[in-house]
């Protein structure tokens, strides 16, 4: 036990006076929180739409005027002919060609019906469906309008048909608005990086630098030498989060629904999984390159499978299974239904339960692959 | 005992003793396998095959116990760049389980005889290299340990220096510690008790400097090395 004290004395003088550690801590959550939400927002706007009009009628123009106040479309041109509007795609001026057939207005009017063609240019698939949704909803929209307004008039009580207005409601996220879904996503990824790159990179330093052989050659026991590393970086992962916590409510408003103690809960446990694979990575590589390649590729996957961009459900099954095998994914879940849920400790055990064992095996293989002799 | 590393015969069943508060130096070019067999003695590494007892204990079974009771300095410099010299003293000497109090009393004495209470309080990595080395012999038998493990301390050390070195080896051996060094300074090897010559990983020679003269008919230590060294068939690395 003393030992371990002196062993965490000299890992804080170190790491207290390393600034750029320092300011990793401190600047990263900071900057990284109040940058990213706002570019990593999924909320598709400034859709450009070449608006081709073969009927040129009020109807049309009424439409085009829908469209435009809609705040998701930017009128980019006016083609005159199809082949024109697909020039404007191919040249990447317009995502959308929507085009109005000649007699649109005399159609709605006479049969109650018109067919409009939509184009999507689909190589940035995200903004193409999205633009291609909203867009249909507007046409909704307007056609429902329209019904009304054709229809109304006429009075007549046999021709009016009952319909089903669906309206929507978004649980735990009302106006649906994508920092709330993705702040405490980013916060994760915060810990995940620092926690993750530090660790892989401390004992690597030390394989560097020689003085791990001064070290193995001391009667220092393993589990002393680890958690000697462990515990300052778990620190320092708290200390991050709790930047990153109070970032997130000061700059977004966004104050954990569930209780602090579960999250910090949690945090600590997954703090210790990550260190646990960071070591591990420290122990396999002989240099800091090598260590900082093998945490980025891991990283990568971890962070890409997570769900913090796309939906987990929405994957093939076997992308599922290695989603559930990184631990990164458990926690961007339980802090996204903490935090905006307010999900108890009683809803998250299972996830708890994952983490455990992530912190456990990634651990006991740090220590258990750590040699003093080779 | 032997260690290889695939067909390379790094050691080559080499046999000797090392008497007790003795300064045994080991030597051999570049390649001859005196670092590995330093480390296999240390515990840092396991022999292929043989046998070989530090202290006591066993270099297969008893690893842990030989650390307790040996220091070692490594070709590479093994100190706390980003630490001062009193808190590299405290850290090494707390792994070792010595206390507070008596760190800090022997830490202050020590960095006394060495002449460096004004740079107490400096980081390890500002001082020049023949400082260095003496902070990291001093802190390597800190612990008061039976045998100490010195591995070409003096490299690029200037001579004066390397002479204040020495004199610090004799002190720890008149206090009792056995002292085993390897080196590439001929002079040097004319200061231990005993010499053996590592060529091709085997133990060409093993006696003291003055008969190791007579018998290769040299004045120097030089002479005595340059015969066994020719024979090598490695090339140097």
């Amino acid at each position: 036990m003393k030992v371990l004290l002196f062993i965490l004395q000299k890992e804080f003088r170190q790491i207290f006076r390393d600034r750029i550690i320092l300011a990793m801590m401190t600047f990263v959550p900071i900057v990284q929180l109040s940058i990213l939400p706002f570019a990593a927002n999924f909320d598709i706007k400034n859709i450009n739409l070449a608006y081709l009009d073969h009927d040129r009628s009020p109807y049309s123009e009424k439409l085009m005027h829908k469209i435009a106040s809609s705040g998701y479309f930017e009128l980019v041109g006016y083609p005159f002919s199809y082949r024109e509007g697909l020039n404007q795609i191919e040249r990447g001026e317009a995502d959308l060609i929507l085009e109005i057939p000649a007699g649109f207005e005399r159609n709605l009017i006479r049969e109650g019906k018109q067919k409009v063609n939509i184009a999507v240019d689909a190589i940035n698939g995200t903004k193409s469906a999205l633009g291609g949704g909203y867009l249909t909803s507007v046409l909704a929209d307007f056609n429902a309008n329209l019904v009304m307004n054709i229809q109304s008039p006429v009075g007549a009580a046999g021709t009016r048909v009952a319909r089903i207005e669906i309206a929507g409601m978004s649980w735990f996220n009302p106006r649906e608005e994508y920092k709330y879904y993705m702040v405490p996503g980013i916060l994760v990824l915060l810990l995940t990086l620092i926690g993750g790159f530090m660790s892989a990179l401390n004992i690597v330093r030390e394989k560097e630098i020689g003085t791990i052989e001064q070290i193995n050659v001391t009667p220092i026991k393993k589990w002393q030498f680890i958690l000697g590393k462990l515990v300052p970086f778990w620190i320092v992962g708290i200390i991050v989060f709790t930047i990153g916590l109070t970032v997130q409510y000061l700059v977004y408003g966004i104050f954990p629904q569930g209780s602090l103690f579960t999250l910090y809960l949690f945090a600590g446990i997954y703090l210790i999984a990550l260190l646990g694979f960071g070591l591990l990575i420290s122990t396999v590589s002989n240099s800091q390159l090598q260590a900082m390649f093998v945490a980025f590729f891991f990283v990568m996957i971890f962070i890409l499978m997570s769900g913090f961009f796309t939906s987990i459900d929405s994957m093939p099954g076997w992308a599922r299974q290695m989603s559930y095998l990184t631990p990164v994914t458990h926690f961007i879940h339980v802090v996204r239904l903490i935090v905006l849920k307010g999900s108890g400790l009683e809803h998250v055990l299972k996830e708890l339960g994952y983490l455990i064992v992530f912190a456990i095996v990634l651990n006991g293989l740090a220590i258990w692959n750590y040699r003093k002799t080779s | 005992m032997s260690k290889h590393f695939g067909d390379f015969k790094a050691v080559d069943r080499i046999t000797f003793d090392v008497n007790e508060g003795e300064i045994f130096g080991f030597l051999g070019a570049n390649g001859a396998g005196k670092t590995t067999a330093m480390r296999i003695l240390c515990g840092l590494s396991f022999p292929t095959s043989g046998q070989a007892k530090v202290a006591g204990y066993d270099v297969y079974r008893q690893q842990e116990k030989i650390k307790k009771h040996i220091g070692y300095m490594s070709q590479k410099f093994s100190l706390y760049d980003n630490l001062t010299i009193l808190e590299n003293i405290e850290f090494y000497g707390g792994i070792y389980g010595i206390s507070r109090g008596e760190i800090r009393q022997r830490g202050d004495a020590l960095v006394k005889t060495l002449g460096l209470d004004k740079e107490a309080k400096k980081l390890v990595g500002s001082l020049p290299l023949g400082w260095k080395q003496k902070l990291a012999f001093s802190v390597a038998i800190f612990h008061r340990p039976r045998i100490v493990f010195l591995d070409e301390p003096t490299g690029g050390v200037d001579p004066i220096t390397r002479r204040q070195f020495w004199d610090m080896i004799y002190q720890a051996a008149n206090e009792g510690i056995t002292v085993f060094v390897t080196t590439h300074y001929m002079d040097e090897a004319e200061y231990c008790n005993r010499v053996t010559v590592m060529v091709d990983g085997r133990v060409e020679a093993l006696d003291t400097p003055a008969r190791l003269k007579r018998q290769f008919q040299s004045d120097s230590m030089d002479g005595v090395f340059y015969q066994l060294a020719r024979k090598a068939k490695r090339t140097s690395d």
